[in-house]
């Protein structure tokens, strides 16, 4: 690849990344509803804090109002988190984190997939690669019943 | 009536015992002369077993109908003013009555199979004794930890508590009965898969006996999910369907699981392939089923469901532990009989697309397990629980779901053993230009994937979709063509006769069909938006295309519950298109409140209302309102895969002999599954 060209993919990289950035920055109304799906009602009614529609819970009000503070003060992502999990406890959040062993909890699926995928993929290549058992000598016609077995066998497969 | 419904659970214990023991031993002497007898006698008692179950459920029905509050479970789900459809689901509404019901379910599928014995009577004996050890441990669970038919203690109440609110709600009658006839029925193909294995049953007959078994079974827990989806949705008020709440993945699993047995079967049946595979895929989605009996029982994860939490939960953990252990041994035991007939011979064959979309299932089952055991696990390691909620499964298994409808699309453009890169480009390009022009046609309608991993996924969903849906097009009128080319009728009359001559792969097709649409449904709540106001006499709410007019706020009052409701004129491009009355009531019995959501429902679009409660200076009501595009799309697609799996299960038209070269015949039309 020529560096003219090198350049020209790094440019366009560039521009693109700016581009999602700009056009991926929220208002504070959608960071409200990003971070408020990220949190769960501390009530206990085991749903997430904007879905919460248990009439006069205390809770669900009083946490939309921190969190609306919070988004106004401009606190970034984790920092607001933070200090509903001090307020709170980690069951405020909706999902485990990416730290500690809380990682695990997202690693594992990904790490089923990629291994399942590559057992998937081995068990396929060393069926294929065994030998046929096939009788030494050549194949030869076969007539009559034997076709007809043939016959069945292949409707059975195909259900044609 | 308590004493009947307690003797009934005794009897029943008895002669399922008798059934198992006796079904035993006539198995183990087979030789014997007496054998044949014991083992009719066997079948017998596991019939009398289903009188006597049914006996049970049916006084403990009558009990609530007849209010009979000295029975304590009568007194804890029911009361007076309750109205007669739920007074009958007070038999499945509470720990006890559920369990009861799983037991006459279990029965009544027992039954059937007992009667139709001479289809293969060594297999459906071995059979039959499975189902009695089920049954044995229900019924020991009846009997000792849960009796429906305990009494109350001291002077007689005067009414009881009532049904739960929420379950006062017409899908309530009919939602349980199907998850349960779906947990339950897989009983059944684990019972014949179990008895294959320990008997070493030459060839895959069970298989076949089985598959209609399996479907219906499946059929089933498929229309038990959607209904609880459902009413999820029309009762909850939270303006969702799916919450991944541990007690909705305990009904998936065994869903994911069946479905992926569904598939593979396939191989074994035709080629001879993958019978261990198999073989632990039933065991594991029957023990899937148990399992998610014990989560929604035993309290070990924290549930929106929480009526049910009890102590049996070590009774479930007994019985799984020898569930495992006894397919463990027959499979040890026997495994040289699970051995392929056939070698796969291309990676691009019915096969490997079979292969793959089992480990998309499997993987997207360990995914909910994993999520919905994770806190237990972290609990146990950290000391301190974590939630695993909507965020983490959506993320996880929306990749999982798209892989697989990839595979949904290519799958049945492979033939069984191999298929040319020719063939599969020339059937493929139409459909994938489809999909890829439908991507572009949604860029330039506004999808703007780049802003949000929500609307990435949405616009894959749809394109993915929209492949599927092709490509079965396609493969209808592929077939058609072909077979009107011989008969020279219409295209849709061919498509007709193509589909009665191979009803289980072209309604397999149709379940595609349906799940897609409903696919396209789940991608619309990318697009969800919610509104809430307080709303006095004429004021106004936008929402989406929607104007709200508040034109009045009532209450009304009857037996069973007092209401609060509000009266919503809604408005589109100034016209007024329907009058919504979202409503909150206040159970007297149980002196608990639920919302009832009122949803105007159109292809585009649900404009979801509820009455979120009063505003108590005010007096005026609080309306929130959703708008959730392709909602109705998710109940159409449910109705597609019914339709679909009605389908697979109508018997093959014969084949018709059309006298024309071999090579004529080896036309896929219409071909394998």
């Amino acid at each position: 690849m020529s560096r003219k060209m090198r350049q020209r993919i790094s440019q366009l990289g560039l521009v693109c990344t700016l581009l999602l950035v700009l056009l991926g920055a929220g208002d504070d109304s959608a960071r409200f509803v990003d971070l408020g799906h990220r949190l769960m009602c501390a009530c206990g009614c085991h749903q997430i804090l904007l879905e919460c529609n248990h009439v006069g819970c205390s809770y669900s009000d009083r946490m939309r109002a921190e969190l609306v503070a919070a988004v106004d003060r401009g606190d970034n992502d984790d920092l607001t988190l933070q200090s509903f999990v001090q307020k709170y406890g980690p069951t405020v959040l909706a999902a485990p984190t990416k730290t500690g062993f809380d990682r695990v909890a997202w690693i594992a699926p990904y790490a089923a997939l990629v291994l399942g995928l590559g057992l998937v993929t081995f068990i396929v290549r060393a069926w294929r690669s065994r030998p046929l058992l096939l009788p030494a000598d050549a194949p030869v016609p076969v007539h009559g019943t034997e076709l007809e077995q043939f016959r069945q066998q292949a409707r059975k497969e195909t259900e044609v | 009536m308590s004493q009947i419904g307690s003797f009934a659970l005794l009897l029943a214990l008895a002669l399922s015992a008798y059934s198992f023991l006796a079904g035993l031993i006539a198995l183990v002497r087979e030789r014997d002369a007496s054998s044949a007898r014991l083992s009719e006698t066997a079948r017998r008692a596991g019939i009398a077993a289903f009188a006597v179950v049914f006996l049970a459920a049916f006084v403990l029905v009558v009990a609530a109908f007849q209010n009979d509050f000295s029975i304590a479970y009568i007194f804890h789900h029911s009361n007076r003013d309750l109205p007669a459809p739920y007074k009958f689901a007070t038999l499945w509404s509470g720990q006890e009555g559920s369990l009861l019901f799983w037991s006459l379910l279990l029965s009544a599928y027992g039954l059937v199979l007992r009667l139709r014995y001479k289809t293969d009577v060594r297999l459906f004996a071995y059979a039959s004794v499975i189902i009695a050890a089920v049954q044995i441990f229900f019924l020991l669970l009846l009997n000792f930890a849960a009796n429906p038919f305990g009494v109350m203690q001291g002077s007689l109440p005067a009414d009881g508590n009532g049904l739960n609110p929420l379950l006062q709600y017409p899908e309530m009658v009919i939602h349980p009965p199907m998850l349960y006839l779906g947990y339950v029925g897989f009983t059944v193909p684990f019972a014949f898969a179990l008895a294959a294995l320990a008997m070493r049953y030459p060839g895959e007959k069970w298989i076949h006996i089985t598959r209609r078994w399996t479907m219906v079974t499946w059929g089933f827990l498929t229309c038990g999910i959607f209904l609880g989806a459902h009413w999820a949705y029309s009762v909850l008020g939270w303006g969702g369907y799916w919450g991944w709440d541990p007690v909705e993945n305990a009904s998936l699993m065994p869903w994911l699981t069946g479905t992926a047995f569904l598939h593979s079967v396939m191989m074994q049946e035709k080629r001879g392939m993958l019978k261990t595979w198999n073989m632990w895929l039933i065991f594991a989605t029957f023990g899937l089923s148990i399992f998610g009996t014990f989560l929604t029982r035993s309290g070990v994860v924290s549930s929106v469901h929480a009526f049910a939490q009890s102590s049996i939960g070590d009774w479930f953990v007994t019985f799984l532990a020898l569930i495992f252990a006894t397919c463990v041994f027959f499979y040890v035991k026997n495994r040289s009989h699970l051995r392929s007939e056939h070698k796969l011979e291309s990676l691009v064959s019915r096969e490997s697309s079979f292969l793959f979309n089992n480990l998309l299932f499997v993987v997207a089952c360990f995914t909910v397990l994993w999520g919905t055991l994770f806190p237990v696990l972290s609990e146990w390691v950290q000391g301190n629980k974590v939630t695993v909620g909507p965020p983490f499964f959506n993320r996880v298994n929306i990749p999982v779901a798209l892989l697989l409808l990839v595979l949904t699309a290519v799958g049945p453009l492979l033939a069984w053993r191999r298929t040319s890169v020719e063939s599969l480009r020339r059937n493929f390009f139409w459909p994938a230009m489809g999909a890829l022009g439908i991507g572009i046609l949604l860029l330039i309608l506004g999808f703007r994937p780049w802003k949000d991993a929500s609307y990435f996924y949405s616009l894959m969903t749809i394109t993915l979709s929209v492949l599927v849906g092709l490509t079965v097009i396609s493969e209808f009128v592929r077939g058609g063509r072909v077979i009107g080319r011989h008969t020279g009728q219409n295209l849709f009359a061919s498509m007709l006769q193509l589909a009665h001559r191979n009803t289980r792969r072209y309604g397999g097709y149709i379940v595609h069909f349906g799940v897609i649409v409903i696919m396209i449904g789940f991608a619309g709540s990318a697009f969800n938006q919610d509104k809430e106001q307080e709303m006095g006499f004429g004021d106004k709410m936008t929402i989406g295309s929607y104007t709200l007019v508040c034109r009045s706020y009532t209450q009304d009052d009857n037996p069973n519950y007092g209401s609060e409701w509000a009266v919503m004129d809604v408005f589109q491009g100034g016209k007024q298109v329907g009058t919504l009355y979202p409503e909150r009531r206040f159970y007297k019995a149980s002196q608990q409140t639920s919302t009832m959501p009122r949803v105007r429902s159109t292809a585009k679009e649900d404009l979801y209302l509820v009455y979120e409660g009063q505003n108590q200076d005010t007096g005026r009501p609080i309306i929130k309102a959703h708008l959730n595009p392709l909602v109705m799309w998710i109940w159409t697609g449910v109705w597609l895969m019914i339709a679909g799996t009605v389908v697979a299960l109508i018997p093959n038209a014969a084949p018709v002999r059309v006298p024309v070269p071999a090579r004529l015949q080896a036309e896929p039309v219409g071909a394998g599954d």
